[in-house]
């Protein structure tokens, strides 16, 4: 496709994504809509670390709870705007990311794999027995009344978060890109494609790694910060579970990861399967959604591991 | 806090860490073999321990009789899963096979949740139980039959491994693929028995916790993990060295329960082996 056409079908496709909350005015369809950006975002973010870099973690919900209990702690004891929460919540969770960095990051494959699963216990367990932060209960962010642009909190209608999501959303992508074209995207695929020989070439290794993570994890906790407003309850089952870590990984992986579309197509996909599932299957408490679920994700690896871009890729050599 | 607490607890983390090398075994022989990790090794032991349980509770089979019975299905598991999943997805990037191990982690304990719901079920009035004193410390006799079946268990498969022909061909595979296909080796009958005495493992290990834990749905999940951390703190594809690594997150998990917290002692094993790797990054007796 020439770039003339990519960039007039990504215009159009914003034209559409600024006009469905005027269309769409109902509650559920644009809950629906904003968990896509959500969570397109939070794969994005995945993305960067483990897509072009090649780093698999599966403990990203440390960011995500760190960016939603910062900005809610904030918000709950010294009644800061959530605006300067989410910022606050970035820079500790880019402290946190160099922190685990540390030691993970000598790890390979599997193990720094594993050891980021461990991470991830390790501060779900801490969470749910630190009382000041609510510990397994969880926090309740303050309502504010009326609406406010500077509390983040919009009562009347989700056209508000939607658009905030948005934003956010576009803000993933325009990192993304930017990565992907520097000097830095380069060295990125370089680690991933071989760390040992991108270390002979002279790229730091470890400083790119702790780059890219600390970068994942900012975006994440973005994203945290605004799932905690958004619902307006967190607890460490909500923001810290594995199982949250896992499904950011997946919504990647299904969309095609190392692609900047990649993560849009899976959140696309697999967000409305989930909620379709959910309703249908999920109401008799029998599981029957996860069932599907868990099916779907063992079809997909194997009959197209490369996620759904790679389809679409393989597609086009074949017509063009 | 008295040292009789401190040796009864060493001796129960010891006996626990037993149990938690035997589950660890089947998924270090799995990765040493083809170097995948099983995602799902919790939902095998999850069925392995349901087995048992219906066993129980449908023909009043005892746990420890109804062991071959659960060690046969899990192996029979194993070869399912290697022929259904696993051996589609040899060639693919690490991230679809994660995948794929998630996928079946996920169905697996859905199915579990839809067949019987998410009740913690207990097999009552097992054989063994009650408990003994040694030396002025009180054991759990389940707790012990487990650690002492974990142990036979654990020896069988490692002269398995080490003294039969298929063992040494086993060996052989895991070290070098293709050299041991020249030697006339058909790796993907390796394959396939590695994931019948890998899901054989976890079924024996089942059926012996089973005897004094609760059998829910989600019970893999703790159990896993403990599995991964200690296969990585032994060094993957490293058999033995699973034994080592077991007894010590066993008695770290226990002493960490003892001297900090005991809601925080899962929290303690993960941070140790976090210190080991980075000391380390290959495991205490891994190679790299």
């Amino acid at each position: 496709m020439p770039a003339g056409t990519r960039w007039t079908g990504a215009s159009i496709l914003l034209l559409l994504l600024l006009a469905f909350p005027l269309v769409f005015t109902q509650p559920h369809p644009r809950h629906v809509v904003i968990t896509i950006f959500l969570f397109a975002m939070l794969a994005q973010a995945w993305n960067l670390l483990a897509g072009y870099c090649g780093q698999i973690s599966l403990g990203h919900a440390v960011f995500f709870g760190a960016g939603a209990y910062t900005s809610t702690l904030l918000v709950k004891y010294f009644d800061l705007s959530p605006w300067l929460g989410m910022v606050v919540g970035a820079v500790v969770a880019v402290a946190v990311s160099q922190l685990i960095g540390y030691p993970v990051f000598r790890l390979r494959g599997h193990y720094f794999a594993i050891a980021t699963i461990a991470v991830g216990e390790i501060v779900n367990t801490l969470m749910i027995n630190w009382d000041w932060a609510g510990g397994a209960r969880g926090l309740f962010v303050p309502i504010k009344r009326p609406d406010s642009f500077l509390n983040l909190q919009f009562h009347q209608s989700k056209q508000n978060y939607y658009y905030i999501a948005l934003g956010l959303l576009l803000l993933a992508f325009w990192i993304t890109r930017k990565v992907e074209r520097s000097r830095m995207g380069y060295y990125l695929r370089a680690i991933r494609e071989d760390q040992d020989a991108a270390a002979s070439l002279g790229i730091p290794v470890a400083a790119y790694k702790q780059r890219a993570m600390a970068l994942s994890a900012a975006l994440t906790a973005l994203g945290g910060s605004f799932y905690a407003q958004y619902i307006l309850f967190i607890d460490p089952d909500s923001v810290f579970p594995t199982a949250l870590s896992i499904l950011i990984c997946l919504v990647a992986v299904l969309g095609g990861i190392g692609t900047l579309w990649g993560p849009l197509i899976g959140a696309a996909i697999l967000i409305p399967l989930g909620e379709w599932t959910r309703i249908y299957f999920g109401g008799t408490g029998k599981a029957m959604d996860l069932l599907i679920y868990g099916a779907l994700i063992m079809l997909v690896s194997i009959i197209q591991p490369g996620g759904i871009m790679a389809l679409a890729q393989r597609g086009r050599r074949r017509t063009g | 806090m008295t040292a009789e607490v401190l040796v009864q607890g060493l001796v129960s983390g010891l006996l626990m860490g037993f149990v938690y090398a035997l589950i660890a075994a089947g998924l270090s022989l799995i990765f040493g073999l083809m170097e995948i990790v099983n995602f799902a090794h919790g939902e095998f032991l999850m069925g392995a321990m349901f087995a048992t349980f219906w066993a129980w509770a449908l023909w009043k089979l005892d746990p420890l009789v109804s062991l071959p019975l659960t060690l046969a299905l899990l192996a029979l598991l194993g070869l399912l899963v290697y022929h259904g999943l696993i051996r589609w997805i040899l060639g693919a990037p690490m991230l679809a096979q994660i995948f794929a191990t998630f996928g079946l982690a996920i169905f697996m304990r859905a199915a579990a949740q839809a067949l019987w719901g998410a009740d913690f079920r207990l097999v009552k009035n097992p054989l063994v139980d009650g408990r003994v004193s040694l030396g002025g410390v009180f054991i759990g006799l389940p707790q012990l039959v487990a650690s002492v079946g974990a142990l036979v268990a654990f020896g069988f498969l490692y002269w398995f491994i080490r003294r039969t022909e298929t063992g040494l061909a086993l060996q052989a595979t895991s070290q070098d693929r293709q050299a041991a296909m020249l030697m006339g080796i058909d790796t993907q009958r390796m394959f396939a028995l590695g994931w019948a005495i890998g899901a054989a493992c976890v079924g024996a290990a089942g059926a012996l916790l089973a005897m004094f834990f609760y059998i829910f749905p989600d019970v893999g999940a703790t159990f896993a993990l403990l599995a991964y951390v200690t296969v990585a703190l032994g060094g993957f594809g490293n058999v033995p060295a699973t034994l080592l690594a077991g007894v010590i997150v066993g008695v770290v998990e226990v002493l960490g329960g003892l001297l900090i917290a005991p809601a925080l002692k899962y929290a303690v094993v993960f941070s140790l082996y976090l210190v080991v790797v980075l000391w380390r990054p290959q495991g205490l007796l891994g190679r790299f």
